[in-house]
């Protein structure tokens, strides 16, 4: 489906000429820079010294200091590698459980014909309600009589069951070609295995759209992390950038090199799987 | 909704196989294959979403500081130690003054990036991407950004550079506790990091409006602009207004994190209600109890908003959506 349609695009290219044209392109130019600002900011600061950043004189261009990365994961106060690789971690493995359990579970209330289906599915439903976020000092309150506290199970494991995830997934499979299963069925196949063998091969761009945004969210969740991780080993790529700001001493351009290095995986993922990104935004609606 | 729930599988196939194996879809018990699939998911549900939000109301009537097993019972008293105390109320005004701030300014600059880029031609996915990629980035780093470079208090910082430029003093954006200018730092960081997530929704909408509608308004003589966007694109785009504005409403519920990195919470000003819970359960204090009270409320007031969201949206999507 393309855009609005090109009857109505002549008329106004007509009607309005290239000047209404040109004005539409300003707009959204001057718009674009708005947007672009802080991702100047960071880079520039970044690559900047302290005096460059704090000077009087407002410079548009660094003087590129490279060694302003090796200085960051150098730095004695902050672990900042340890961190990163503590973000990856339960960035990752958040995102395949979230798949796995949810998916599972959306398939098995959207096509399993057990009669209390229905109730399982209300039960589900009505954890929507209350966001995760609201509920985070009962959480706590559980994971810490677990021992789970700084710990890599702790991070991972309770945001995993997510109410609105299986939701979508359930929402999806409704949608699934009941076709298709119907050859898994002439194969022999039981639900398991139409399940791996059919269904999901032929759903990949829908788990590439829920694991996107997975990502994205976990890979940007501050509250948990900073409730669970009360060790600097523990403590994601959020909640070092965090405890910087916070530091008595600062190092503006470690400050900024870390923001900058933050970003950079989200800024990868936005690039490669935007496609799938914004159509399972528009699919879904929502998330988070 | 409950229309078309799970029978799917299960109707009768084509004839010849109706015969062969009656009423069954695939292989295997249904009952045994249900579990199979949906029990992961609710042995999790239950532990990590059930069993806290059923002990967080236990303990709320617990006095329960520093222990999660308390054996004080209080009655109310933690409830009426939160409602009593300023901090929590407070918070709730935070909230609400945030919200009258962010909903309708969110609202009004994504739809107007969605008619924009709805109406480029050339370099339009190019547009799209730039207004969208802020939501990568945490509300930590644009916190950071913010506090220390464009907001900064001092001299160098990008706004007093610039208000500096027509003879203005130096303002100390996020430190002042008087209003409004924390406010600015506040909204304009949400509004640059989610504008592009609901223009995106706000698009999807805009291409799902028919376009016959625009032609026999051309036909009966609306003028384009103003008039087809006030009787055409804003009456369709209603089920997506309300579920963005709802949808709104409930992040500003939860705002935490920006809050936290930029006013901190050792302010007296702009608490909102989590990071009172925050402070009242993880703080110095760490009065499970209270925060547990505190959870509750919070919990039964966003209740009631959801169920007002149920009604308007069915529990999910709108139909316009597809």
């Amino acid at each position: 489906m393309t855009t609005t349609a090109p009857q109505i695009g002549k008329q106004r290219k007509k009607g309005r000429g290239v000047l209404g044209n040109t004005g539409l392109y300003i707009a959204v130019g001057v718009a674009a820079l708005l947007f672009l600002i802080p991702f100047y900011l960071i880079v520039r600061n970044a690559l900047s010294t302290d005096l460059e950043i704090t000077g009087e004189n407002w410079k548009v261009l660094p003087s590129f200091q490279w060694g302003n990365i090796s200085e960051l994961f150098d730095d004695p106060t902050v672990d900042f590698g340890r961190s990163m690789i503590n973000s990856l971690l339960v960035a990752v493995l958040t995102t395949f459980g979230t798949l796995l359990v949810c998916s599972l579970a959306g398939y098995g209330l959207a096509r399993i014909p057990y009669k209390h289906a229905n109730k399982v599915f209300y039960a589900v439903l009505a954890t929507l309600m209350v966001p995760t976020a609201v509920t985070f000092v009962p959480s706590f309150v559980l994971v810490s009589s677990l021992g789970w506290v700084d710990t890599y199970r702790g991070l991972i494991i309770p945001g995993l069951f997510s109410g609105f995830t299986c939701f979508l997934f359930r929402q999806y499979f409704l949608g699934f070609p009941k076709e298709l299963e119907e050859a898994a069925r002439v194969d022999g196949l039981g639900y398991w295995g139409a399940y791996w063998r059919i269904v999901v091969p032929n759903s990949l761009n829908f788990f590439a759209a829920i694991a996107t945004i997975t990502f994205i969210s976990a890979w940007n969740s501050f509250l948990w992390p900073l409730v669970i991780g009360q060790d600097p080993s523990s403590w994601t790529v959020q909640i070092a950038l965090s405890t910087f700001m916070t530091n008595q001493t600062v190092n503006f351009h470690l400050i900024f090199m870390a923001t900058a290095i933050s970003i950079l995986p989200l800024i990868f993922v936005f690039l490669f799987l935007q496609r799938w990104l914004v159509q399972g935004i528009a699919q879904t609606g929502i998330k988070g | 909704m409950s229309t078309t729930t799970t029978r799917g599988v299960a109707q009768p196939a084509p004839a010849k196989a109706s015969q062969a194996r009656p009423r069954r879809g695939l292989r295997g018990n249904a009952t045994f294959n249900f579990w199979l699939f949906t029990g992961p998911f609710l042995i999790g549900l239950a532990i990590f979403v059930f069993v806290p939000i059923v002990w967080s109301i236990w303990l709320s009537f617990f006095d329960a500081r520093y222990t999660v097993t308390p054996s004080h019972f209080i009655g109310f008293d933690n409830y009426k130690q939160i409602l009593t105390n300023s901090e929590f109320p407070d918070s709730l005004v935070t909230f609400t003054v945030f919200a009258a701030f962010i909903v309708p300014t969110t609202w009004a600059l994504s739809l107007g990036l969605a008619l924009l880029v709805n109406r480029l031609r050339f370099m339009r996915a190019f547009f799209r991407s730039v207004f969208f990629l802020p939501t990568a980035v945490s509300y930590v780093a644009a916190a950071l950004i913010w506090k220390m470079s464009i907001f900064s208090g001092v001299r160098f910082g990008l706004a007093n550079t610039v208000i500096g430029w027509f003879g203005a003093d130096t303002v100390a954006w996020v430190s002042n506790p008087t209003p409004p200018w924390y406010w600015l730092v506040i909204v304009t960081l949400r509004l640059w990091i989610q504008s592009g997530f609901y223009m995106i929704l706000f698009l999807a909408a805009l291409q799902n409006i028919p376009t016959e509608l625009y032609e026999a308004a051309a036909i009966d003589g609306a003028k384009k602009g103003w008039q087809t966007f006030r009787y055409i694109t804003l009456p369709q785009l209603r089920a997506t207004s309300t579920a963005v504005v709802l949808l709104l409403l409930i992040a500003a519920y939860q705002a935490f994190d920006e809050f936290f990195n930029l006013i901190g919470q050792k302010a007296t000003w702009a608490q909102t209600p989590l990071m009172v819970l925050y402070k009242s359960a993880l703080g110095t204090s760490q009065d499970y109890g209270a925060g547990s009270a505190g959870a509750v409320v919070l919990s039964v007031l966003i209740c009631l908003v959801t169920l007002v969201q149920g009604k308007f949206m069915g529990f999910g999507r709108g139909d316009e959506s597809k």
